[in-house]
């Protein structure tokens, strides 16, 4: 194909002009870019009210498209149940033969618990969730694993709190819109999740690498105890995630650490649940209010 | 009397040609609407926990560029970088900068190329959306998280197959931006 046609403005002073304009405007809208960069660098919910309020708007159009993807879901699920449902049944009896007394026994744990923890006078929320959602979209084209949650500051949401799904941690509130929220998903590399093993007091750190996984750093350095198939929940370090919720299983064991597959893959969950904090002990105070006992 | 000389291959497929004419609105509007359009892919229903999906938009931008030249004006980038941003997770800023730069930057390379083909438009736009992949990242590393280039290797690789097939589809668009829907007379 032959080159395009010539579009060098000739003699004409008007022609030059307009050309010129042209380019002056793009340049300014590349600077303009560049200062809206650095400050939303610099600071991060600088723009926060313009982005809640575009997903406020869009965010029908994530609800029409969750729906149809558990739809989607559903109809897979069904086809794979058909085929699979004699094995299926004779094992999911034994397993709940074995859960039922496992329950029983958590139970009366979770009554102790409750029991020396009111002895111990600490302060905690209970573990009624804020609000019940779905995942309406996420940063599907960017490295940062962000995703839109269909309920926001309408239904009592605030930055902070934890997103979990059935089967594990999902990750915080990020911002807060008046009908949706930006969650910030375990596996951003901005989010650090304290950790414990489920056997065993091996504590650590969990780093998302927005690839999926997470790497696990131990806080003991020295022999690496961990082995592949290792189960990670949330330790409750610092207050903000209720302990014993599931994060992550080990896959590669490092030198020292581990790479680890998160457990609650956030598109196969329909429904999430956005929980208080669990010890908001670290709220802050207004300076101007003078010194509080 | 047959018209088939100046008609391209599906031309009539939006609406009749007597006595009809080309709106001027829909003919400018059409490439915003869908690029704009084309930012919320981030609210359907893939909730991804890698950066998979190519970046729709922006291929869009780069695709309409390419195939009509000048009819996106050169600063485009910049108010369409900005619907973007508002959806895409990254930094806010980041599309209203690499959009308008790539803009700036395609109009360097045609003054600079003296021919036009498919390859060659392929290997342009694949070149151009890969340093927007890598740059976008760069920048979502310094905003948070950590800088592994090997992340969006597969993401430029469905790119780069996905373009020619996204090039047929601004095609159709194109047809429609120009049926005939104004009644002369």
């Amino acid at each position: 194909m032959a080159a395009p046609q010539d579009r060098r403005p000739g003699f004409s002073k008007r022609a030059h002009l307009g050309l010129f304009t042209s380019y002056v405007a793009a340049s300014a809208g590349a600077a303009l870019g560049f200062v809206v960069l650095v400050v939303s660098l610099l600071n991060p919910t600088a723009f926060a009210f313009a982005r809640a309020a575009a997903n406020d708007l869009a965010a029908p159009a994530g609800e029409v498209s969750a729906t149809t993807r558990s739809g989607g879901k559903t109809f897979i699920d069904v086809i794979s149940g058909y085929i699979e449902a004699g094995s299926k049944n004779a094992q999911l009896k034994q397993e709940l033969a074995v859960a039922r007394s496992r329950l029983a026994e958590a139970e009366a744990i979770e009554s102790e618990n409750a029991r020396l923890k009111a002895l111990l006078d600490v302060r905690e929320t209970d573990g009624t969730p804020v609000a019940t959602a779905r995942l309406i979209g996420s940063s599907s084209t960017s490295t940062r694993r962000f995703a839109l949650l269909g309920a926001g500051k309408r239904d009592g949401i605030l930055p902070g709190q934890p997103v979990r799904s059935a089967k594990g941690l999902v990750g915080r509130v990020l911002e807060v819109g008046n009908r949706t929220a930006r969650v910030l998903l375990i596996t951003d590399g901005e989010s650090v999740v304290p950790v414990r093993r489920v056997r065993g007091d091996i504590s650590g750190f969990a780093q998302g690498q927005a690839d999926g996984t997470l790497i696990i750093r131990l806080i003991d350095l020295g022999i690496n105890p961990l082995k592949k198939g290792d189960v990670f929940v949330t330790s409750g370090s610092g207050g903000l995630y209720r302990p014993n919720v599931p994060v992550a299983i080990v896959r590669n064991v490092t030198r020292d650490g581990a790479v680890a597959q998160i457990v609650s893959d956030p598109a196969a969950s329909e429904f999430v649940v956005v929980e208080p904090i669990w010890q908001p002990i670290t709220e802050l105070r207004d300076p101007t209010e003078g010194p509080t006992p | 009397m047959s018209l088939g000389g100046d008609r391209l291959p599906g031309s009539g497929l939006f609406s009749r040609r007597i006595n009809r004419a080309p709106s001027r609105t829909l003919a400018t509007i059409v490439p915003w609407l869908t690029i704009a359009l084309a930012s919320l892919v981030p609210l359907s229903p893939v909730i991804a926990s890698a950066p998979v999906v190519p970046p729709l938009s922006f291929m869009l931008l780069v695709g309409w560029r390419l195939l009509r030249p000048g009819l996106l004006p050169l600063w485009a980038g910049a108010p369409l970088g900005l619907i973007d941003d508002l959806f895409s997770g990254q930094p806010f800023g980041s599309a209203i900068l690499l959009w308008s730069l790539a803009m700036i930057g395609m109009e360097l390379i045609d003054g600079w190329l003296r021919w036009r083909g498919f390859w060659q438009d392929w290997l342009v736009a694949s070149v151009v959306i890969a340093s927007y992949l890598f740059l976008a990242h760069v920048i979502a590393s310094i905003a948070g998280g950590a800088f592994a280039p090997g992340l969006i290797i597969p993401q430029i690789l469905l790119s780069f197959i996905a373009f020619p097939l996204l090039t047929r589809v601004i095609a159709i668009l194109d047809l429609l931006r120009l049926a005939r829907i104004r009644v002369l007379g």
